[in-house]
């Protein structure tokens, strides 16, 4: 291996007191009924919980607060993302999150003072970065051309987030060759354009979009220079931001299956009792600790600007560990509620269902460790 | 110089450059990787005096009250001192019972008169120490211990068999779990514990062979052997909770060890160099989509071992289960170096059945030594089993088994 890795770990009062106030919001808010209650609903979140959210500055924390957020950098999304994840509440965060990180990182100072304070101010935006389902594509199918002094875009995009309600949307094309950004408002598409995918998590929404023949003003492109690093660190940050959210659904998917198991009887035991089933609620306990301690290490380290190779591997490891401690905290969260477990009235449902979508979003565990693999040993 | 005002990497520094130094050439015969593996007089004598070095120029024991011959210094410097050991692979520490169980035991529960007579020749490898806990029939089931101490006069008389005691036969002392009730309703409560003198009439320790072809550790039998009733530690039938104490020490579960430095590491960076340097279908093995697969999630598994110990420290990152990560590193340690090591041994073709004095062995047999070694710690201590109940029980909350 060529490099040293970097095992840096703190932890600040700043910090402290942002996990303190999600937690306690994000328990307070979604109980598991209000969570159930909004599974077949349109929008799929309560907007006086995302406005609540908007008041306590949640969707600016990330953003200076030159532009007006909090100004309290990426590392302050972690516990926010995975309060979020421990008691499955769906609000627009991640979208909107996603998509000022990529105005922040790869926009004009202009676009910044244009876009960045209404989104910390609750202005609902997204990413539209897949073309298909191929998370490691290496190049962008949907295309910018100019046109009549206008940008117009071909090609369509897949799962992006929380379309439904976005206003504006940054989209990656490919212009003049190269990878670039673009931003798009809701206005330019038409209701016939935004498919809703039906998903595996339900307490999700996503859609396809089409965007051909969708024209903007020259203005709306992102600066070309950045767009390449801009559009990696974007899947970086999102690969972060599901690794701490599947973290927390991970924790209570874990509480699912011990209370099932300190309370469940057979042969006139608690089932608890019985190692085979003990021994695996150990080892998700302990994935799911590993996970924690990737996050939190990339909750040290993240900063401002590109991300460097330090950062690039803490996100990818943190997504490898987090998406792959949940599917196992899940799997055997149904298994073990045994009939139970088979019924969509279990809530093991939920965390089975969060953890096949999670471990999808923003490259599977092989895609990051593939390129972690590359870092090390090329 | 003061070492109290100094910087901590600095420290580290130091420490380092000591070490390479001064690490002793090679002595012509293997090094023991782990504390169970002195087999021999002539390790044990370069091991006694390599120890003793190392106290003397200042690097264990740093946490110890000066009085009993440490130093008065913060966690983090004996930390950093064993970091710069690691880095710099020298010898073992040798006194590990002493250094890592005992001692912090008598510093933290044992009278006065007992710190001053044994803490200081615990740090100059003078008296080693041994544990007498587990028995032939009571592996896991410690509590279950009938080797018998019965008190007759101002001496105790004890019999019975311990096992799997390293350094048995080189131990000026041992801590000693036996019972001197066997009447009581719960069998915890008819254990006491004794820092108990070896050599006295009756005890006799003969060698195991172990799964490596190496001798190690003791059977370790009692014949009439009387001790001085002084060496009974607290009172009669205390003896179950100053073993718990005891292992909390022993797990790293509880601070105050005069060093953690008892075994050699081996990391990724040696299964990396092991990988890069095997050919397979003529290209190298880190060239393998598959090896490559194995090898990050190793990495990452090592990360995490290393963070979480980091974190394990900040209360506020150990929210809802706060003990999991105390409790959980031995076992995930351990299992971790298993699966490690064998998988070096799987890379290495035809020469991963070949053995310690083949000359063809991969590095001189070093991982299948390594990994049978390493059962000695996924078992002793606790095995995975047993450390899988306790988290369960005492973390999750789940029903005894």
């Amino acid at each position: 291996m060529k490099r040293e890795m970097n095992y840096a770990l703190s932890f600040d009062d700043e910090q402290a007191m942002i996990m303190k106030s999600a937690r306690e919001f994000c328990k307070g808010k979604s109980s598991i009924q209000a969570v159930r209650e909004l599974l077949d609903s349109d929008t799929g979140y309560d907007r006086k919980i995302w406005k609540a959210m908007v008041e306590l500055g949640w969707p600016g924390i990330a953003i200076p607060e030159s532009l007006g957020g909090i100004g309290l950098g990426v590392g302050s999304l972690i516990p926010i993302a995975e309060s979020m994840g421990r008691y499955m509440l769906a609000t627009p965060f991640f979208s909107s999150t996603l998509a000022a990180q990529a105005l922040l990182r790869g926009s004009t100072q202009s676009q910044k003072e244009k876009w960045l304070p209404h989104i910390a101010d609750g202005l609902i935006a997204t990413v539209a970065l897949l073309d298909s389902e191929d998370w490691g594509a290496d190049t962008i199918s949907c295309t910018a051309v100019e046109s009549g002094g206008k940008l117009k875009l071909t090609g369509s995009k897949w799962l992006v987030g929380d379309a439904g309600v976005a206003e504006l949307f940054v989209v990656s094309a490919t212009f003049q060759g190269n990878p670039a950004l673009l931003l798009v408002s809701s206005g330019h598409l038409s209701q016939s354009a935004i498919q809703r995918h039906t998903l595996i998590d339900e307490t999700k929404r996503a859609f396809k979009i089409d965007f051909s023949g969708v024209e903007v003003e020259k203005d709306c492109l992102l600066d070309p220079t950045l767009a390449a690093d801009t559009i990696r660190d974007i899947l970086l940050i999102g690969a972060l931001l599901t690794a701490a959210e599947a973290t927390g659904t991970a924790a209570a998917s874990l509480d699912n299956t011990v209370e099932y198991l300190k309370t469940r009887k057979q042969f006139n035991k608690l089932i608890g009792s019985y190692q085979a089933l003990k021994h695996p609620t150990v080892d998700i306990l302990n994935e799911m600790e590993a996970a924690r301690s990737h996050l939190y290490h990339a909750a040290t380290i993240m900063g401002e600007g590109p991300l460097s190779e330090d950062m690039e591997i803490a996100c990818r490891m943190a997504k490898a560990q987090a998406t792959e401690a949940l599917l196992f905290a899940g799997d055997r969260d149904v298994q073990f509620h045994g009939g139970m477990g088979f019924t969509y009235e279990c809530d093991a449902q939920l965390h089975i269902r969060r953890a096949q979508w999670s471990q999808q979003q923003f490259g599977d565990a092989y895609h990051h460790r593939k390129r972690l693999a590359s870092l090390f040993f090329d | 110089m003061t070492a109290e005002i100094k910087d901590l990497n600095e420290f580290r520094a130091e420490v380092s450059a000591w070490m390479k130094a001064n690490k002793p050439a090679d002595p012509g015969f293997l090094l023991p990787q782990t504390f169970m593996e002195v087999g021999t007089e002539e390790v044990l004598e370069f091991l006694r005096s390599w120890q003793r070095k190392v106290y003397e120029a200042g690097y264990i024991g740093l946490t110890w009250p000066k009085e009993y011959g440490g130093k008065g210094l913060p966690e983090a410097y004996q930390v950093a001192a064993d970091e710069a050991m690691a880095l710099e692979r020298v010898p073992i520490m040798l006194n590990v019972i002493g250094l890592g169980w005992a001692g912090p035991l008598v510093l933290k529960s044992g009278t006065e008169e007992e710190k001053q007579k044994y803490l200081k020749r615990i740090l100059t490898a003078e008296d080693i120490w041994c544990q007498g806990f587990s028995e032939p029939d009571h592996g896991s089931d410690l509590g279950n211990a009938q080797t018998s101490a019965v008190k007759d006069g101002d001496e105790y008389v004890i019999n019975g068999i311990k096992i799997w005691t390293t350094f048995g036969n080189y131990s000026k002392y041992m801590i000693l779990l036996a019972r001197t009730n066997p009447d009581t309703e719960r069998k915890y409560d008819g254990l006491s514990f004794f820092l108990a003198p070896m050599d006295v009439p009756g005890v006799t320790a003969v060698p195991i062979q172990k799964i490596t072809g190496e001798y190690g550790f003791t059977e370790t039998f009692f014949d009439n052997a009387r001790i001085p009733a002084s060496c009974l530690m607290g009172e009669e039938g205390q003896g179950w909770r100053v073993a718990m104490q005891t292992l909390q020490f022993e797990r790293t579960a509880e601070g105050g060890q005069a060093t953690r430095y008892n075994f050699t590491p081996v990391t990724m960076k040696d299964l990396l160099q092991t990988a890069q340097n095997t050919v397979r279908d003529g290209q190298s093995l880190l060239k393998d989509p598959i090896v490559r697969d194995n090898l990050v999630k190793f990495i990452m598994e090592e990360t995490s071992l290393r963070l979480s110990a980091t974190r394990a420290e900040i209360p506020a990152l150990c929210q809802d289960y706060p003990f999991s990560l105390a409790l959980s590193g031995k076992l995930r340690a351990t299992e971790y170096f298993r699966r490690m090591r064998q998988y070096a041994i799987s890379l290495q073709g035809g020469r991963g059945g070949l053995y310690v004095g083949d000359s063809d062995a991969v590095e001189g047999g070093f991982w299948q030594r390594a990994y049978f070694n390493n059962f000695s710690a996924t078992i002793g201590g606790g095995t995975s089993q047993i450390q899988s109940n306790i988290i369960g029980q005492h973390v999750l909350g789940l029903p005894k088994s």
